[in-house]
């Protein structure tokens, strides 16, 4: 497969033109409950409990109880042995599951174990997937087998979603953030995701712009859709927006939906929250004034 | 199957207005010796908003007998001026920079308001890269004799310059700090559908007490232009503009012993490589072509793509042209302004017309609704152009787009100095051999690699051919205004 060149600065300089959009009234508050409905909302810690992870479920559903008009969140995103938890509290509600494997984060562990990793998650009921790539093989400059076991987990994965994270911090350029792109697009991921949030260099205008870049070729040549998410890092609604302009002037309107693109996050929602009391009642309400789930 | 974006309004951005409350007298006088006053003829003229039609204030045409008050003017603060060491010339030109960052936002309303650019770009570029000048020049001011070494330099004397309307504030401050940092004075004349920046900076100069006569305002047509650059008072004469007045000055000042610059049009190549960054490329055409509304000299207004990746990037250039938001030019979302006057809107529409007679398909862009008065045209850009073709070879000066293919990097160059312009270039490829072998053989003055429109105070602008001669901004800029004395 041919590899297309990325040139960094001006890439940059694009991702950073999309912050120069003003966005006011009307246009701030419908694109703040988008992005609500774009979130999906993560817990992916040691210490996360059964309890947690109720108490983010019903978050998910109703992200507040005193704002009429606002959308349940995209998904809840949990670790596998989380699923089934998430998969009884979301019950009936339009929220998803969706779980990381494939020895997330790290995904260093052999392609038996990973695939077991994959079967437990769908199994407990996970409408989504998001799977790691092996870095350590595409640094090696194995790229065959790293879309060879991307395809292995797409077929493990049954009728779930698979998402696809590229982990674009240990990759070391954008030339690799959109090789691997192309590559896990082609071997079938339904989105392809920047990051674990578990590395410091997480998701940024940048580099989403390289993969949004790599979705519309693929889309422009094949008239096939996948989706983008961008996790790890997005904790401001004023970014958010940003992204969101950033998806509308590049894809255009029909990845302004959540079955196109999501924001992988754990403290956006509330921010969001915060932003739209505020447009609501002409001032900044207190920090304790939304729930922490 | 041609699977295609959908880029209606699924999301609209909310009108965005800048609101910044600007004063603009009804009347303006000509800045002659440090203050306004009234023509000797009192003669007017309506300075028109290109985006409503409206006017917004009356200016005052110089006659002769004006321009004449004004030469002599700079010519009486010539020795004040000069005998300032070139430390205290440079405190006001620091002055005048620090002035023109306290009022950005008042000047970029003012200069979208006259003149129909976007506030975007006005306060991203406009502004802050005439506050640059100031800011560079006056660094220069007092160390003029490190500038060309082993020879003295000293200034030229009374500097007539003559500015255009695409970028009013800018280029007054490319001609006036430089000749300020020099110890020249100067007689500025500037278009007259833009005069209303030129006329604030005016203000700005008594605002920081610049000595009288130093820098003098004659606002007017053809005639005070014409009238400014025959006068046997002035030394020297810069003049940006179109081709055609320039080679006119050109023929007018030979034999009259004045030096002159002249800064003109052009009819600018991109060319993009198969093995280029495509979507960065197509990025920096958009910028290239339609910033300003393609109102600029530079623009890069023929796009030269390789054959195997002509399909791609015609269909990425139309996918973004399609994205550009076009309308209210105060509106901070608004890509794409107001053309600046009637008579440029008819040129414009003028070349789209023969670019279709000459039968070439034509395609335009733009989201937004237009305005029902002022001074419209959209985005837009031809198919299939052949290098014969009148599009292809004449200067547009709008937002209007040729396109054509080449095979290989020698047929490519070939087409791209097939022209009697050379003022800038573009080339895009990720191969840095190939870059550096076709800017060598470039015939511009400006050439860029995997960008566009980059300007900075510090590197110098100007032409071959017919796009000119003398080079502004950075060390090269101080040169016409100095006499160096071995």
């Amino acid at each position: 497969m041919k590899t297309r060149p990325v040139d960094r600065v001006a890439t940059d300089a694009r991702a950073a033109s999309f912050q120069t959009r003003s966005l006011k009234k009307e246009a701030k508050l419908a694109g703040l409950r988008t992005v609500i409905s774009m979130i999906d909302l993560t817990t992916l810690e040691g210490q996360d409990s059964e309890e947690k992870v109720r108490s983010i479920c019903q978050k998910a559903i109703q992200p507040d109880v005193h704002l009429a008009d606002i959308p349940s969140v995209a998904a809840v995103c949990v670790y596998p042995r989380l699923v089934g938890v998430a998969k009884s509290a979301l019950k009936g509600s339009s929220v998803k599951v969706a779980s990381v494997v494939t020895a997330f984060p790290s995904g260093q562990a052999s392609l038996q174990t990973r695939l077991v990793d994959v079967q437990e998650a769908v199994d407990a009921g996970a409408d989504e997937v998001d799977m790691v790539i092996q870095r350590g093989t595409w640094l090696a400059g194995r790229r065959q087998e790293v879309a060879d076991e991307i395809t292995a987990v797409r077929n493990a994965c049954g009728a779930a979603h698979l998402k696809v994270i590229l982990e674009t911090g240990e990759l070391g350029s954008y030339d690799a953030v959109r090789a691997a792109s192309d590559l896990a697009i082609q071997a079938g991921a339904d989105f392809i995701k920047t990051s674990t949030g578990k590395v410091a260099s997480a998701a940024s205008l940048g580099v989403t712009l390289v993969m949004l870049e790599s979705i519309r070729d693929h889309f422009l040549k094949t008239g096939k859709k996948v989706g983008m998410k961008p996790a790890g890092g997005i904790s401001s609604a004023k970014l958010a927006l940003h992204y969101l302009v950033m998806v509308k002037e590049t894809l255009g309107d029909d990845w302004l939906d959540a079955n196109l693109f999501r924001f992988g996050a754990s403290s956006l929602l509330n921010d969001v929250l915060l932003q739209i009391k505020k447009q609501q009642s002409g001032a900044y309400t207190a920090h304790y004034d939304v729930s922490e789930a | 199957m041609n699977p295609t974006l959908k880029f209606k309004d699924a999301w609209g951005y909310s009108p965005a207005p800048e609101t910044f409350a600007v004063d603009i007298q009804a009347q303006y006088g000509l800045f002659i010796g440090g203050e306004f006053r009234e023509g000797v003829e009192g003669k007017l003229i309506p300075s028109l908003n290109p985006a409503t039609e409206e006017k917004l204030f009356d200016f005052t045409e110089a006659g002769s007998a004006d321009v004449d008050g004004a030469v002599k003017a700079a010519r009486k603060a010539l020795p004040g001026w000069r005998r300032l060491s070139g430390m205290e010339r440079g405190k006001y030109l620091f002055r005048i920079a620090r002035r023109l960052q306290e009022r950005a936002r008042e000047f970029a309303v003012l200069e979208t308001m006259d003149g129909g650019k976007p506030i975007k770009e006005a306060r991203d570029i406009d502004i802050p890269e005439a506050a640059k000048h100031f800011f560079y020049y006056a660094g220069w001011a007092d160390k003029l004799d490190f500038a060309f070494p082993g020879r003295t330099a000293k200034e030229v004397g009374v500097c007539g310059q003559i500015i255009p309307w695409n970028f009013p504030l800018l280029m007054a401050a490319w001609k006036i700090a430089p000749a300020l940092a020099c110890g020249n004075t100067v007689v500025l004349k500037p278009a007259e559908t833009t005069p209303l920046t030129a006329l604030r900076l005016a203000q700005v100069f008594q605002e920081v007490d610049l000595p009288p006569g130093v820098v003098n305002i004659v606002t007017g047509a053809g005639a005070t232009g014409q009238a400014l650059a025959t006068h046997p008072g002035i030394d020297k004469l810069a003049f940006t503009g179109s081709s055609a007045v320039g080679k006119w000055l050109a023929e007018a000042l030979a034999g009259s012993g004045k030096r002159h610059t002249l800064e003109l049009g052009g009819k600018s190549p991109h060319i993009i490589f198969e093995d280029a960054d495509l979507d960065q490329a197509v990025e920096g055409i958009i910028q290239g072509i339609y910033f300003n509304q393609g109102q600029v000299c530079c623009a890069g207004s023929r796009l030269f793509v390789q054959e195997s990746v002509l399909a791609e990037v015609s269909k990425k250039l139309q996918l973004r042209l399609e994205t550009l938001r076009i309308g209210d030019p105060l509106d901070k979302n608004t890509d794409v302004g107001a053309i600046n006057s009637k008579q440029q809107l008819n040129t414009i529409q003028g070349y789209i017309k023969t670019g279709k007679a000459e039968g070439r398909q034509y395609h335009q862009g733009g989201t937004g609704k237009l305005p029902k008065k002022g001074f419209w045209c959209k985005p837009g850009w031809f198919e299939g152009v052949q290098a014969s073709d009148t599009i292809a070879r004449e200067e547009i000066f709008g937002p209007v787009l040729a396109v054509m293919s080449f095979r290989t990097a020698e047929e490519a160059l070939k087409r791209a100095n097939n022209t009697p312009y050379g003022l800038a270039a573009g080339i895009w490829s990720d191969k840095g051999a190939r870059i550096f072998e076709m800017a060598r053989r470039l015939k511009a003055g400006v050439i860029w690699c995997n960008t566009y429109n980059r300007f900075d105070a510090s590197s110098p602008f100007g032409g071959y051919k017919e796009s000119g001669f003398g080079r502004e901004g950075g060390l090269q800029g101080l040169r016409a205004y100095l006499e160096e004395i071995s």
